[in-house]
């Protein structure tokens, strides 16, 4: 078979990170490649030189033979390159129609001409079995839609070299599987696709041929029939990294409770009637596929949102209505969705952000004044303690990766022995050795009695973790299962909203 | 080319940024010396022998820097809490206003009347940004424009107060205010010139704030507001308390200026005291990259260009309004500068 593509000797260093070197990968005539790789590999770096978003500072790119012109994603596309981000980059108040045509068309003409372009878009929609509807906006479409929409606007530039970005990162896993279906019927018609992935299930069952990047080097290729998940989980972390296993233990009382409660923001019903007690001593799991009411559920366990009907308690008292630093001093413990948004503030320091919840209390205050001997020897202890990496109580957080700065978050809410923990995507975007960090302090604060609720949108993790578990559709809530009887079709169908069918009958 | 963020900002890089935007502010202006024909080298040495040159001179500059150390000190609070605060000239006048008002027959012993006037005046200052920050808290109307409006009303008014109730019946129909008591002038700080103590006070304020900023409850969670708010709010700080003290204390510091002006300086009101003091106390601020030790020394620099411009003018002829270019032109190379201490330049 032809090589379609080649990258060759790329290197690329952004100051005194390498996040590429000497990384070479070729692509053939009608091959899906997956390039997997842990967060920070370089997958995305490596993608974004193939298109020609960055410079790379050595090696070449060749399509279909020919040298690109480096750092112009222009002469990409012109190539027969089409990249599918992780983000889509949609206008949503354009039609689908109007966000295809965007950016294909000369700026200085006056006449767009639609007709012509709607012929072209639904005879590809129709060769390559994408349907869509030409002319409904963009902001009314599910995430599934919105990026069938991104395959087809690189298929309306001619595309011959498609690129996907964690193309399931937003997906159910019925719809991630109808996607890699569609991908290989492209395939058929000639296209040749590399997908990016950190999840080795997918990698398995939809490539031919597996490349994995590790620190920036490209470690090892595999054909995807002659090599194993266990195989590719080692080449990807580098060495045997096993997660904590839950034991069973005895259930305590309940601790956090929620009966039926909504939560509205700006007149949408983010959360509808959803009810669920977890227990002392107890994970409790929240499933689900993202943009489904997780970010409704962690505000409002946060205290950042306030139930609108229904009512919320903590050990027997209402909770509803305490906000962050209320909720704070009856036992709660929130670990963000996002450590960088929510969970620090980057510019500050360690031991600033360490105490940053706790500030008005006695410990770290007294008469308005900031006692900062107490707040550092508390950062230094939390930085022991939970195996931060890499830092002093006056390092600013921003410098801290991903995992060392998780560990300190979580740090920050398991060194008062919460009665509840809220903990939302906690391995979100962390690798491997970080991710085995989280889980066992995780099961740790569960050996020592917290009530934990979990909120993930790894499968797996979920499973492993918790003790029960609820799948979050539409901001309502499942019956929770025993995460013993959780198998994968189940848990997929849960995360459908077919429950709500088997309730009727 | 792009610009990529720094991992890490050295220290030098943050001292000598000013240093930089100021050099090259200058660069900038002599072109304009230049085309008024002047050498731009020696109408910068008249200038600094202006500012500098003589023991009146640098009293002179002292005194002129010690409201921009204080309208300078209000910027820099309210912007690390990304309260853009524009009306520092609005809350220094009617700082100026209120102290001279009540000032004027205030039966009370000096001391105590000066404490007095100076809370007046910082309460007067505060309660005019209180308004535009409950806009913004609860309806979300943009601050900079209201601040920056108000300084036209605020001006207006104090035009129409001492042509109408608080004109001075003594000044021969020159539109000024009702004195201050003499009693609340405040004492040379030496003798036969104009410079007062309201400089240490200007200073001990500094003091104040760099204290609050770094030490205090306080200001952590306004540095935390500021910097990253969605990230304060999830620890649960109160935006809305937050961003209104700091516009309590941003709009004191404005109106202690006006304060402090009308006592040791012009004793009266007028409508021309102040030559920008609001306005270039944003530049004060920029600077001083928002750090309160900074905000006196720019503050003594932004003086001495508007000091040693005088002094230039007269012995050039090129027009003191090359004053007010440089204080722009500085604020505008800081930005760059600050740019460039953030972000590198990469091919």
């Amino acid at each position: 078979m032809t090589a379609v593509l080649e990258l060759s000797n790329i290197t690329k260093r952004f100051g005194a990170l390498t996040a590429n070197e000497d990384v070479s990968l070729s692509l053939a005539q009608g091959e899906i490649l997956a390039l997997l790789g842990e967060n920070g590999a370089g997958k995305t770096t490596l993608m974004n030189i193939l298109f020609g978003h960055y410079e790379a500072d050595e090696g070449e790119v060749r399509v279909f033979g020919e040298t690109l012109p480096p750092g112009k994603p222009r002469a990409a596309i012109a190539a027969g390159v089409g990249m599918v981000h992780q983000h889509f980059t949609l206008a949503g108040n354009l039609t689908v129609l109007e966000n295809v045509m965007l950016g294909s068309e000369p700026m200085g003409r006056l006449r767009s001409d639609k007709a012509t372009a709607r012929k072209k878009l639904m005879a590809i929609s129709e060769r390559f079995g994408l349907p869509v509807d030409p002319d409904s906006k963009v902001s009314r479409l599910s995430v599934g839609e919105r990026q069938r929409i991104e395959i087809l606007k690189a298929l309306y530039r001619d595309a011959r070299i498609l690129i996907l970005d964690e193309p399931t990162a937003v997906l159910a896993r019925p719809e991630a599987e109808r996607l890699f279906e569609t991908l290989r019927g492209m395939t058929k018609d000639g296209l040749s696709l590399i997908f990016i992935s950190h999840k080795l299930h997918e990698v398995m069952a939809a490539s031919d041929r597996v490349a994995v990047l590790r620190g920036g080097r490209m470690v090892a290729e595999r054909k995807t029939a002659l090599t194993s998940p266990a195989e590719l989980a080692e080449l990807m972390v580098g060495r045997r990294v096993d997660r904590p296993v839950r034991e069973d233990q005895s259930i305590g009382a309940p601790v956090l409770v929620a009966d039926q409660v909504t939560v509205m923001d700006d007149g949408d019903t983010k959360l509808d009637e959803v009810s669920f007690t977890v227990h002392a001593g107890e994970i409790l799991g929240i499933v689900g596929v993202s943009g489904n009411g997780q970010g409704a559920l962690g505000a409002l366990l946060s205290g950042l949102m306030h139930p609108s009907a229904g009512t919320l308690t903590l050990d027997g008292v209402d909770a509803g209505q305490l906000g962050p630093r209320g909720l704070i001093k009856a036992g709660a413990a929130r670990v963000p969705e996002d450590r960088h948004a929510e969970g620090a503030v980057g510019e500050m320091t360690v031991w600033e952000n360490a105490v940053l919840e706790r500030l008005r209390s006695a410990e770290f205050s007294k008469s308005g004044f900031v006692r900062q001997s107490a707040a550092r020897a508390h950062a230094a202890d939390l930085i022991k303690r939970f195996d931060v990496r890499g830092a002093s109580p006056d390092t600013r957080i921003r410098l801290l990766s991903g995992g060392n700065m998780q560990k300190l978050i979580l740090g920050r809410c398991l060194a008062t022995g919460p009665r509840f923990l809220i903990a939302n995507q906690p391995t979100r975007g962390l690798d491997e050795g970080a991710i085995a960090a989280v889980h066992a302090e995780l099961l740790a604060a569960r050996a020592e009695g917290a009530a934990i609720l979990l909120i993930s949108e790894e499968l797996e993790e979920a499973v492993q973790l918790s003790d029960r578990i609820q799948a979050i559709v539409k901001g309502r809530l499942s019956q929770p299962i025993m995460a013993g009887e959780a198998d994968s079709r189940k848990l997929g169908l849960m995360m459908a909203g077919v429950w709500e069918d088997s309730d009727a009958a | 080319m792009r610009l990529e963020r720094r991992e890490t900002v050295p220290l030098a890089l943050v001292a000598t940024a000013p240093l930089v935007a100021i050099f090259a502010a200058l660069v900038l202006a002599a072109g304009l010396i230049g085309a008024a024909g002047v050498n731009p080298l020696s109408a910068y040495a008249e200038m600094l022998r202006g500012a500098l040159g003589s023991r009146l001179s640098i009293t002179e500059m002292l005194t002129r820097a010690t409201p921009l150390i204080l309208t300078g000190l209000a910027a820099a609070v309210a912007f690390r809490a990304r309260l853009w605060n524009i009306g520092g000239e609005g809350q220094f006048y009617v700082g100026a206003l209120v102290t001279a008002w009540v000032g004027h027959s205030l039966g009370l012993p000096g001391p105590i009347g000066i404490a007095v006037l100076m809370v007046c005046g910082m309460a007067a200052g505060a309660l005019l940004l209180a308004g535009p920050a409950f806009l913004r808290l609860r309806f979300g109307v943009d601050e900079v424009v209201t601040t920056l409006l108000l300084n036209f009303i605020v001006i207006l008014f104090v035009g129409l107060m001492i042509e109408g109730p608080l004109r001075d019946p003594l000044a021969f129909g020159w539109p000024q205010s009702v004195p201050v008591d003499g009693d609340y002038r405040l004492p040379d700080l030496v003798p036969r010139t104009r410079l007062h103590i309201g400089l240490l006070f200007a200073i001990a304020a500094a003091g104040v704030v760099w204290l609050v900023l770094t030490r205090t409850v306080f200001g952590v969670e306004t540095r935390a507001a500021g910097l990253n708010a969605r990230a304060a709010a999830f620890a649960g700080i109160s935006l809305p308390r937050t961003i209104m003290g700091v516009a309590l204390v941003s709009g004191a510091l404005a109106g202690l200026a006006g304060a402090v002006e009308v006592m040791g300086v012009t004793g009266g009101v007028t409508t021309t005291m102040s030559p920008g003091f609001g306005y270039a106390g944003i530049v004060v601020a920029m600077l001083a990259a928002l750090h309160p030790a900074g905000v006196v020394t720019a503050a003594i620099f932004v003086a001495t260009v508007f000091v040693g411009a005088d002094a230039m003018s007269r012995a050039t002829g090129v027009p003191s309004f090359i004053a007010d270019v440089i204080v722009a032109l500085s604020l505008l190379t800081m930005l760059v500068a600050l740019l460039f201490t953030n972000y590198r330049l990469r091919r």
